[in-house]
């Protein structure tokens, strides 16, 4: 046991115990600080780890980069344009609704020259003249001896030229691969593709870029890399086209037309499936724009598309079926017809006298200016307007070629009660053919809003809705009547129900005023009749039909008879089955032997 | 006690200063830096020629040059390999005020040498780039303050040294040197990281980064097709970038001989920026992969060895120098690879160049002093202070 502690040491002990507590207190301060720089070491140690990690990682990536260059073949220096803006040669095909090509690109060669390289330039100038006669020999010597380091000869030369280039055996002449553009099928739907030329060029390739047509318009898309390999589907049906240009060639030539312009157009997708203008071009070498003479008449007009023309009587069932559609008529409102129809100092006659009264839907038979007239004054400018408007015919159409927005229409300064009645029988506004067209598919499709598209689609446009459906089956049968019995019996072919209009316009003096031999001749209709799927419309520019006694230029006589004729043809390649009548009688006869 | 009954241990007061240093340098990094020395004078035999043919020259001036700036390199590089790290802070600290002043002074007293950016003193017989020996005392400067941040009641030594970063870099990109600009940032960022960055400032510096990179490239066109055109396959030959992509085509697997190479003709920096493309045309990927493979012994072989490193400052400071280094070569052969955008930067030792090499020589002189081998108090771990 041990003694207790001695009194007189317990101040010393406890100093000693309080040193103690200290000293562990410092040691344990000292601790802390200790682990702290171990957890601050550790967490270094671990984020020089993943240093490592990323130098080593970066390193392996360099080099494994520069054994994937080593590995690779190097190329010939091509010389295409920079980096951010190479050119490129390339460019879709364009085909027509079946996929028939209408527009490609064949790989061709250019030639030039490098007169630095020549061995011998002046019989190289001697050797290419030869080869192509339109170069000048003399200035091509003097451009291969000169300080040029760099001539263009060719922009293209055909397989027989480049062997012919080759076998001068001059190593200063060189070659370049060129795409070219081709249109295999010549002039047909020459307008809707328009055409293609070089833009800027390399000496490896060459920019191809559209300068008209639905080449302009959708250059980028044709141009764009990823899509090279996609063709631009339009809504052309190939052969459809090309009977269509036939018959419209002949029928100019027959009716002694200067141009004409036919349109077959699908009434409830908008899809034009044939759109031509004659005079026209072959694609392949575009003429250069005219720079004398009325631009209406060169061969590049559109005049579908761009030529805006008073298309005359074809308007006048815009305004009969409005008058339905507002219930001011029905097709057997009896309208006073006896002219002529005095209006301040305007007079309106029509091109017969048809009595005192007609029908509604013999207005439209007859074709009577006084009667649209008088439909006119009930429905008033400002509806009519409207009306005109809801279906397109006021504004430039959205199509998809740059030429339609030089198609806009031309409408009277003032909408007055003159331009009311005038433009009921299609004068005093002027329209594009494909405007009439679009129009006419509204009125026979169920009534709603076509909008022209050259590009495949397949399913109708859901438009805004013009005429009720009614209105819509009382003016398409309206139409079929005027084929049956009116203006245009010569547009009737058995068996596909045609229904049309025939418009006759005098053509405008460049002075104002009218010139009374000279017209445009119009057929816009629709078949078959009993379910309207196709709209045509064909103009003939100056037609006279000359077979009669006196020269005749009426629609019914010109416009109307090429337009059966191409119906009578294309309706077979549209897959349009005649309504062939039922046979008479038992359909066998029994014969007896 | 003991003392005092036996004298003191015979302290080896002599311990010879070379046989110490050779015990402890890192030997593996010496002799890389030694076979990349060697690499440069051997490519620059190949590369300089034609820029001695234009300026009218003897055909190997330059490989004289770089041979005698090179065993001057050589002979700093020792020296500053054989300090402690105390002195090697000093002189760095030293050095940084120095360079610093230099750099200052550059829109005065620099010259241009006709290139559009002020970078340069001319001494006559050589021309002297004060960024080019800022950045190794830099990197020591920083390491020194944070690591004296780490200490319980240190100055701020992050702040100060964050400060000291932007106002180098601002100096830089002014001249405008963005590489050199880019270098010093990225080597602050790096110490500023195993100093012990917050993870959460990481995750959200990266977030913006990557957030903005987005932005940039959907709202502007033009970064978009900066971007668009370094990603796409093809390249326009005609540029510096082209060429060296071609040269090294061309050189495939065992180069196309030495001598046959044609990029030297073309390039004009093929001494100096594109060289590797030099190295890839005549002596193919063989001679690439090895300057790659003895760049990367330098690089991971120094961190590795300052994995085992216990005082945060030579940590940090070996770090910094390792990372700059290594990172100045990776932009160098990640740009003729077109991994990166195009920026002048050279390959340290291998390129033409007299005060980068020299420059070149004292900063790796300082790692090699950073990371010798030397005792870490490994004792305390076995022994467990440890409760």
């Amino acid at each position: 046991m041990r003694p207790p502690p001695l009194p007189e040491l317990r101040p010393l002990l406890s100093a000693l115990g309080s040193a103690l507590r200290r000293g562990l207190r410092h040691s344990r301060e000292g601790m802390r600080r200790i682990e702290a720089m171990d957890r601050a070491r550790l967490r270094a140690e671990a984020r020089l780890m993943v240093l490592c990690g990323c130098f080593f990682l970066a390193f392996a990536l360099i080099g494994g980069r520069m054994a994937v260059f080593a590995a690779s073949e190097a190329p010939e220096p091509a010389r295409g344009g920079s980096i951010e803006d190479p050119i490129l040669g390339t460019r879709a095909d364009i085909v027509d609704r079946q996929g028939r090509i209408l527009a490609t690109n064949l790989a061709t060669h250019s030639l030039y020259a490098q007169p630095h390289q020549m061995i011998d330039p002046a019989r190289a100038a001697r050797e290419l003249a030869a080869i192509f006669p339109d170069l000048n020999e003399e200035r091509l010597l003097r451009d291969f001896t000169g300080e040029r380091r760099f001539v263009w000869i060719r922009r293209q030369i055909s397989p027989e030229q480049l062997q012919a280039v080759h076998d001068i055996g001059e190593p200063g002449l060189l070659f370049g691969p060129r795409e070219m553009r081709l249109y295999p099928n010549g002039a047909i739907a020459a307008h809707i593709l328009g055409g293609a030329s070089y833009g800027r060029e390399g000496v490896n390739s060459a920019e191809v870029i559209g300068v008209a047509g639905v080449e302009r318009f959708f250059d980028e898309r044709l141009r764009d890399p990823d899509l090279s390999d996609e063709p631009l589907v339009l809504s052309i049906d190939l052969s459809v086209q090309a009977a269509l240009e036939e018959v419209l060639e002949g029928g100019m030539t027959l009716m002694n037309a200067k141009g004409a312009t036919g349109i077959l157009m699908d009434a409830h997708t908008g899809e034009i499936v044939a759109m031509a203008s004659l005079p026209d071009f072959d694609p392949n070498s575009r003429p250069p724009v005219a720079t004398s003479g009325d631009p209406g008449d060169s061969p590049l007009f559109n005049r579908a598309l761009q030529g805006v023309y008073e298309l005359g009587s074809v308007f006048k069932i815009f305004p009969v079926a409005q008058g339905i559609e507002l219930g001011l008529i029905n097709a057997e409102t009896m309208i006073d017809t006896r002219g002529p129809m005095t209006w301040g100092r305007f007079r309106i006659r029509d091109f017969r006298n048809y009595g005192p009264a007609l029908s509604a839907t013999d207005v439209i038979v007859k074709s009577s200016n006084i009667g649209t007239s008088r439909v006119a004054l009930m429905i008033g400018a400002e509806r009519q307007r409207r009306f005109l408007d809801s279906l397109g015919l006021l504004e430039p159409l959205p199509l998809e070629m740059v030429e339609a927005r030089t198609g806009a229409p031309l409408l009277p300064r003032q909408w007055s009660e003159i331009s009311l009645m005038t433009i009921s029988y299609g004068h005093g506004l002027s329209v594009s053919p494909l405007h009439l067209a679009a129009g006419y598919a509204a009125m026979v499709n169920g009534g709603t809003r076509v909008v022209p598209t050259l590009l495949r689609r397949d399913e109708p446009q859901a438009g805004a809705r013009v005429i009720s459906p009614q209105t819509s089956r009382i003016a398409t049968s309206m139409l079929r009547q005027v084929v049956t019995r009116g203006t245009a019996t010569f547009a009737d072919i058995p068996g596909y129900e045609v229904g049309g209009k025939t418009g006759t316009a005098d053509k405008p003096t460049p002075r104002g005023g009218y010139y009374d031999d000279k017209v445009i001749s119009t057929f816009a209709g629709m078949f078959p009749a009993s379910d309207p799927r196709w709209v045509i419309v064909v103009t003939l520019d100056e037609p006279v039909e000359t077979s009669g006694a006196e020269p005749r230029r009426t629609a019914g006589w010109t416009a109307a008879p090429v337009a059966a004729e191409v119906i009578r043809r294309a309706a077979p390649l549209l897959g349009l089955r005649p309504q062939v009548a039922a046979p008479q009688g038992g359909g066998v006869t029994l014969a007896a032997n | 006690m003991t003392d005092l009954v036996h004298g003191t241990v015979p302290a080896r007061a002599a311990d010879p200063i070379l046989p110490r240093w050779w015990r402890t340098i890192d030997k593996g990094a010496l002799s890389c830096v030694m076979g990349l020395f060697g690499i440069g004078l051997l490519l620059g035999l190949a590369a300089s020629p034609p820029l001695a043919a234009r300026n009218g020259l003897d055909p190997f001036h330059y490989v004289a040059r770089q041979a005698a700036f090179g065993l001057l390199a050589i002979a700093v590089l020792l020296v500053f390999s054989m300090m402690s790290p105390r002195q090697v802070r000093r002189l760095a600290v030293l050095g940084f005020g120095l360079s610093f002043v230099a750099l200052a002074l550059l829109p005065f007293l620099g010259t241009d040498f006709g290139k559009g950016a002020v970078r340069w003193y001319s001494l006559g017989f050589a021309s002297f780039q004060p960024s080019e020996f800022l950045k190794p005392c830099f990197v020591v400067l920083c390491a020194w303050l944070m690591a004296g941040a780490q200490d319980p009641h240190g100055p701020p030594g992050r702040l100060w040294s964050f400060a000291i970063a932007v106002v180098v870099v601002a100096m830089l990109a002014l001249q405008p040197d963005f590489g050199q600009a880019a270098l010093v940032l990225f080597s602050w960022g790096v110490m500023y990281f195993v100093a012990g960055a917050p993870m959460t400032l990481l995750l959200t510096l990266a977030g913006i980064v990557f957030f903005a990179g987005t932005l940039a490239y959907e709202r502007s066109e033009h970064f978009a097709r900066r971007i668009d055109g370094f990603l796409s396959p093809d390249v326009d030959p005609r540029t510096q970038i082209g060429y060296a992509t071609n040269a090294i085509r061309e050189g495939g697997f065992f180069g196309v001989g030495v001598g046959e190479g044609s990029v030297k003709w073309s390039l004009p920096d093929a001494h100096t920026d594109f060289i590797i493309a030099v190295a890839a045309e005549e002596y193919g990927l063989v001679l690439v992969l090895l300057i790659i493979v003895l760049y990367a012994w330098v690089v991971v072989g120094s961190l590795g060895r300052l994995l085992r490193e216990r005082d945060p400052f030579i940590r940090l400071a070996g770090t910094g120098l390792a990372c700059v280094f290594g990172v100045q070569a990776m932009i160098n052969m990640g740009v003729a690879v077109r991994l990166l955008p195009a920026k002048g930067m050279t390959l340290p030792f291998v390129s033409y160049g007299g005060s980068s090499l020299i420059a070149g020589g004292i900063a790796v002189g300082m790692l090699l002093a950073m990371t010798r081998t030397r005792p870490q108090g490994q004792i305390r771990d076995i022994l467990g202070t440890r409760r």
